[in-house]
Protein backbone atom coordinates (compact mmCIF):
# COMPACT_ATOMS: atom_id res chain seq x y z
CA UNK A 1 0.00 0.00 0.00
CA UNK A 2 2.38 2.61 1.24
CA UNK A 3 5.55 3.53 -0.60
CA UNK A 4 7.31 3.96 2.73
CA UNK A 5 8.48 0.59 4.06
CA UNK A 6 7.13 -0.51 7.40
CA UNK A 7 10.40 -0.37 9.38
CA UNK A 8 11.06 3.13 8.13
CA UNK A 9 7.58 4.20 9.08
CA UNK A 10 8.08 2.92 12.62
CA UNK A 11 11.50 4.57 12.83
CA UNK A 12 10.01 7.88 11.77
CA UNK A 13 7.87 8.10 14.88
CA UNK A 14 9.56 10.70 17.11
CA UNK A 15 9.86 8.37 20.10
CA UNK A 16 11.60 5.57 18.20
CA UNK A 17 13.76 7.99 16.25
CA UNK A 18 14.93 9.60 19.49
CA UNK A 19 16.13 6.25 20.84
CA UNK A 20 17.66 5.15 17.54
CA UNK A 21 19.46 8.51 17.18
CA UNK A 22 21.10 8.13 20.58
CA UNK A 23 22.52 4.69 19.79
CA UNK A 24 23.56 5.67 16.27
CA UNK A 25 25.26 8.83 17.54
CA UNK A 26 27.44 6.89 19.95
CA UNK A 27 28.49 4.25 17.42
CA UNK A 28 29.27 6.78 14.70
CA UNK A 29 31.20 8.88 17.22
CA UNK A 30 33.54 6.04 18.13
CA UNK A 31 34.10 5.08 14.49
CA UNK A 32 34.88 8.72 13.68
CA UNK A 33 37.40 8.94 16.52
CA UNK A 34 39.31 5.85 15.37
CA UNK A 35 39.35 7.09 11.76
CA UNK A 36 40.52 10.57 12.81
CA UNK A 37 43.43 9.17 14.82
CA UNK A 38 44.49 6.97 11.89
CA UNK A 39 43.99 9.84 9.44
CA UNK A 40 46.08 12.22 11.56
CA UNK A 41 48.90 9.68 11.79
CA UNK A 42 49.01 9.02 8.05
CA UNK A 43 48.39 12.66 7.18
CA UNK A 44 50.88 14.36 9.48
CA UNK A 45 53.52 11.69 10.03
CA UNK A 46 53.49 8.90 7.49
CA UNK A 47 52.72 10.66 4.21
CA UNK A 48 55.55 12.43 2.34
CA UNK A 49 55.61 16.20 1.73
CA UNK A 50 54.34 17.22 -1.71
CA UNK A 51 57.07 17.58 -4.36
CA UNK A 52 55.87 21.10 -5.23
CA UNK A 53 54.05 22.36 -2.16
CA UNK A 54 56.14 20.75 0.56
CA UNK A 55 54.50 20.27 3.95
CA UNK A 56 51.81 22.87 3.24
CA UNK A 57 50.05 20.13 1.26
CA UNK A 58 49.15 18.51 4.59
CA UNK A 59 46.43 21.16 4.91
CA UNK A 60 44.68 19.11 2.23
CA UNK A 61 43.76 16.40 4.76
CA UNK A 62 41.41 18.77 6.57
CA UNK A 63 40.58 21.15 3.74
CA UNK A 64 39.39 18.66 1.13
CA UNK A 65 37.27 16.45 3.46
CA UNK A 66 35.70 19.59 4.97
CA UNK A 67 34.89 20.91 1.49
CA UNK A 68 33.41 17.55 0.43
CA UNK A 69 31.32 17.52 3.60
CA UNK A 70 30.07 21.06 3.01
CA UNK A 71 28.46 19.86 -0.23
CA UNK A 72 27.44 16.39 0.99
CA UNK A 73 25.69 17.77 4.08
CA UNK A 74 23.84 20.30 1.95
CA UNK A 75 22.43 17.62 -0.35
CA UNK A 76 21.43 15.48 2.65
CA UNK A 77 19.85 18.50 4.33
CA UNK A 78 17.87 19.52 1.24
CA UNK A 79 16.63 15.96 0.56
CA UNK A 80 15.70 15.43 4.18
CA UNK A 81 13.89 18.76 4.34
CA UNK A 82 12.01 17.88 1.13
CA UNK A 83 10.95 14.48 2.52
CA UNK A 84 9.86 16.17 5.73
CA UNK A 85 7.82 18.72 3.80
CA UNK A 86 6.17 16.29 1.37
CA UNK A 87 5.26 13.47 3.77
CA UNK A 88 5.10 15.65 6.90
CA UNK A 89 7.61 13.50 8.75
CA UNK A 90 8.80 15.43 11.80
CA UNK A 91 11.92 13.33 12.27
CA UNK A 92 12.97 14.11 8.71
CA UNK A 93 12.54 17.86 9.15
CA UNK A 94 14.38 17.63 12.46
CA UNK A 95 17.26 15.83 10.72
CA UNK A 96 17.43 18.63 8.13
CA UNK A 97 17.44 21.35 10.79
CA UNK A 98 20.10 19.47 12.72
CA UNK A 99 22.27 19.24 9.59
CA UNK A 100 22.40 22.99 8.96
CA UNK A 101 24.81 24.04 11.75
CA UNK A 102 27.12 21.08 11.06
CA UNK A 103 27.16 21.89 7.36
CA UNK A 104 27.85 25.55 8.10
CA UNK A 105 30.71 24.50 10.37
CA UNK A 106 32.31 22.35 7.64
CA UNK A 107 31.84 25.13 5.07
CA UNK A 108 33.51 27.70 7.32
CA UNK A 109 36.30 25.22 8.00
CA UNK A 110 36.81 24.58 4.27
CA UNK A 111 36.95 28.32 3.58
CA UNK A 112 39.35 29.11 6.43
CA UNK A 113 41.73 26.21 5.79
CA UNK A 114 41.58 27.13 2.10
CA UNK A 115 42.68 30.66 2.97
CA UNK A 116 45.51 29.30 5.12
CA UNK A 117 46.60 27.14 2.20
CA UNK A 118 46.13 29.91 -0.35
CA UNK A 119 48.39 32.39 1.42
CA UNK A 120 51.65 30.40 1.10
CA UNK A 121 50.79 28.85 -2.30
CA UNK A 122 48.99 31.63 -4.19
CA UNK A 123 50.34 34.58 -2.20
CA UNK A 124 46.89 35.68 -1.06
CA UNK A 125 44.30 34.63 1.49
CA UNK A 126 41.36 35.39 -0.76
CA UNK A 127 40.45 35.92 -4.40
CA UNK A 128 36.96 36.44 -5.77
CA UNK A 129 37.14 33.51 -8.14
CA UNK A 130 34.34 31.09 -8.98
CA UNK A 131 35.27 28.28 -6.57
CA UNK A 132 35.82 30.48 -3.54
CA UNK A 133 32.81 32.67 -4.21
CA UNK A 134 30.39 29.78 -4.77
CA UNK A 135 31.63 28.13 -1.56
CA UNK A 136 31.04 31.40 0.31
CA UNK A 137 27.50 31.48 -1.10
CA UNK A 138 27.06 27.97 0.31
CA UNK A 139 27.93 29.28 3.77
CA UNK A 140 25.31 32.02 3.37
CA UNK A 141 22.75 29.41 2.27
CA UNK A 142 23.33 27.46 5.48
CA UNK A 143 23.14 30.61 7.60
CA UNK A 144 20.01 31.72 5.75
CA UNK A 145 18.42 28.33 6.37
CA UNK A 146 19.15 28.60 10.11
CA UNK A 147 17.91 32.20 10.33
CA UNK A 148 14.70 31.40 8.46
CA UNK A 149 14.09 28.35 10.62
CA UNK A 150 14.41 30.26 13.87
CA UNK A 151 12.41 33.23 12.59
CA UNK A 152 9.20 31.26 11.95
CA UNK A 153 7.27 30.29 15.04
CA UNK A 154 4.92 27.69 13.53
CA UNK A 155 6.87 24.46 12.95
CA UNK A 156 4.86 23.32 9.92
CA UNK A 157 5.33 26.63 8.15
CA UNK A 158 9.01 26.73 9.08
CA UNK A 159 9.52 23.20 7.71
CA UNK A 160 7.93 24.20 4.39
CA UNK A 161 9.78 27.51 4.04
CA UNK A 162 13.19 26.09 4.90
CA UNK A 163 12.68 23.09 2.60
CA UNK A 164 11.97 25.40 -0.33
CA UNK A 165 15.00 27.55 0.46
CA UNK A 166 17.20 24.43 0.73
CA UNK A 167 15.88 23.02 -2.56
CA UNK A 168 16.45 26.26 -4.46
CA UNK A 169 19.99 26.39 -3.09
CA UNK A 170 20.82 22.94 -4.49
CA UNK A 171 21.63 24.69 -7.80
CA UNK A 172 24.77 25.95 -6.13
CA UNK A 173 26.19 22.44 -5.56
CA UNK A 174 27.02 21.57 -9.21
CA UNK A 175 28.25 25.14 -9.64
CA UNK A 176 30.77 24.60 -6.83
CA UNK A 177 31.87 21.25 -8.20
CA UNK A 178 32.31 22.35 -11.82
CA UNK A 179 33.44 25.92 -11.07
CA UNK A 180 37.07 24.91 -11.61
CA UNK A 181 36.23 23.64 -15.11
CA UNK A 182 33.72 26.27 -16.22
CA UNK A 183 35.75 29.30 -15.23
CA UNK A 184 39.43 30.14 -15.06
CA UNK A 185 40.25 29.98 -11.41
CA UNK A 186 43.27 29.90 -9.16
CA UNK A 187 41.85 26.83 -7.52
CA UNK A 188 43.19 23.52 -8.81
CA UNK A 189 40.92 21.01 -10.54
CA UNK A 190 39.61 17.75 -9.11
CA UNK A 191 42.18 15.03 -8.50
CA UNK A 192 40.09 12.37 -6.80
CA UNK A 193 36.45 12.79 -7.85
CA UNK A 194 36.82 12.41 -11.57
CA UNK A 195 35.87 9.63 -13.91
CA UNK A 196 39.33 8.43 -14.95
CA UNK A 197 41.97 7.37 -12.49
CA UNK A 198 42.58 9.72 -9.55
CA UNK A 199 45.80 11.67 -10.07
CA UNK A 200 46.98 11.51 -6.48
CA UNK A 201 49.57 9.16 -5.05
CA UNK A 202 48.36 6.34 -2.83
CA UNK A 203 50.40 7.62 0.15
CA UNK A 204 48.33 10.81 0.07
CA UNK A 205 45.09 9.18 -0.97
CA UNK A 206 45.03 6.96 2.16
CA UNK A 207 45.02 9.79 4.76
CA UNK A 208 42.67 11.80 2.57
CA UNK A 209 40.10 9.02 2.43
CA UNK A 210 40.54 8.20 6.14
CA UNK A 211 39.79 11.80 7.04
CA UNK A 212 36.90 11.95 4.57
CA UNK A 213 35.24 8.92 6.18
CA UNK A 214 36.08 10.24 9.67
CA UNK A 215 34.29 13.51 8.88
CA UNK A 216 31.32 11.62 7.48
CA UNK A 217 30.91 9.56 10.67
CA UNK A 218 31.51 12.67 12.76
CA UNK A 219 28.68 14.38 10.90
CA UNK A 220 26.33 11.42 11.47
CA UNK A 221 27.19 11.27 15.16
CA UNK A 222 26.71 15.00 15.52
CA UNK A 223 23.54 15.31 13.49
CA UNK A 224 21.82 12.51 15.42
CA UNK A 225 22.60 14.31 18.71
CA UNK A 226 21.18 17.54 17.33
CA UNK A 227 18.10 15.82 15.93
CA UNK A 228 17.40 14.49 19.43
CA UNK A 229 17.39 18.06 20.77
CA UNK A 230 15.10 19.19 17.94
CA UNK A 231 12.61 16.44 18.73
CA UNK A 232 12.72 17.00 22.49
CA UNK A 233 12.11 20.69 22.00
CA UNK A 234 9.12 20.40 19.72
CA UNK A 235 7.53 17.39 21.45
CA UNK A 236 7.93 18.61 25.05
CA UNK A 237 4.26 18.23 25.89
CA UNK A 238 3.90 14.75 24.39
CA UNK A 239 3.47 11.61 26.46
CA UNK A 240 6.70 9.93 25.31
CA UNK A 241 8.79 12.90 26.45
CA UNK A 242 7.04 12.98 29.81
CA UNK A 243 7.65 9.27 30.22
CA UNK A 244 11.26 9.70 29.22
CA UNK A 245 11.90 12.55 31.64
CA UNK A 246 9.88 10.90 34.40
CA UNK A 247 11.76 7.65 33.84
CA UNK A 248 15.10 9.42 34.10
CA UNK A 249 14.09 10.77 37.47
CA UNK A 250 13.19 7.27 38.60
CA UNK A 251 9.45 7.76 38.95
CA UNK B 1 62.82 14.52 13.79
CA UNK B 2 60.52 15.99 16.39
CA UNK B 3 61.50 19.61 15.76
CA UNK B 4 61.24 18.98 11.99
CA UNK B 5 57.74 17.69 12.58
CA UNK B 6 56.66 20.90 14.30
CA UNK B 7 58.53 23.03 11.79
CA UNK B 8 56.52 21.57 8.86
CA UNK B 9 59.10 22.63 6.30
CA UNK B 10 58.54 26.29 7.13
CA UNK B 11 54.77 26.10 6.81
CA UNK B 12 54.19 25.55 10.53
CA UNK B 13 51.86 28.52 10.99
CA UNK B 14 49.57 27.57 8.10
CA UNK B 15 49.49 23.84 8.77
CA UNK B 16 49.05 23.99 12.54
CA UNK B 17 46.49 26.81 12.41
CA UNK B 18 44.44 24.71 9.98
CA UNK B 19 44.51 21.67 12.24
CA UNK B 20 43.85 23.80 15.33
CA UNK B 21 40.80 25.39 13.68
CA UNK B 22 39.47 21.98 12.70
CA UNK B 23 39.92 20.74 16.28
CA UNK B 24 38.25 23.76 17.86
CA UNK B 25 35.33 23.81 15.40
CA UNK B 26 34.65 20.09 15.68
CA UNK B 27 34.96 19.98 19.48
CA UNK B 28 32.62 22.95 19.82
CA UNK B 29 30.09 21.43 17.44
CA UNK B 30 30.34 18.14 19.33
CA UNK B 31 29.80 19.58 22.78
CA UNK B 32 27.03 22.06 21.87
CA UNK B 33 24.13 19.58 21.32
CA UNK B 34 25.17 17.59 24.39
CA UNK B 35 24.84 20.64 26.63
CA UNK B 36 21.59 21.60 24.90
CA UNK B 37 20.05 18.16 25.40
CA UNK B 38 20.99 18.13 29.07
CA UNK B 39 19.50 21.60 29.56
CA UNK B 40 16.31 20.62 27.70
CA UNK B 41 15.77 17.46 29.77
CA UNK B 42 16.32 19.39 32.97
CA UNK B 43 13.89 22.15 31.97
CA UNK B 44 11.20 19.69 30.92
CA UNK B 45 11.59 17.75 34.17
CA UNK B 46 11.31 20.94 36.19
CA UNK B 47 8.17 22.00 34.35
CA UNK B 48 6.60 18.58 34.83
CA UNK B 49 7.31 18.73 38.54
CA UNK B 50 5.56 22.06 38.80
CA UNK B 51 2.57 20.37 37.17
CA UNK B 52 2.36 22.54 34.09
CA UNK B 53 0.79 20.85 31.08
Amino acid sequence: MSIIPNWLHRLSSPKNFYRFAGIASNWCGWIALVLIIAGLYYGLVDSPPDYQQGDSARIMYVHVPAAWMSMFVYVVMASSAAVGMIWRIKASSAFANASAPVGAMFTALALLTGMLWGKPMWGTYWVWDARLTSELILLFLYLGYMALNSAIEDRETAARATAILALVGVVNIPIIHYSVEWWNTLHQGATVTKLDKPSIHISMLIPLLLMAFAFKFYYLSNVFRRARCELLEREQGKLWVRELVGGERGE
Amino acid sequence: MVSDFFHMGGYAFYVWTSYALATVFMLFSWIQPRLRERRLLRDIARRLKRGER
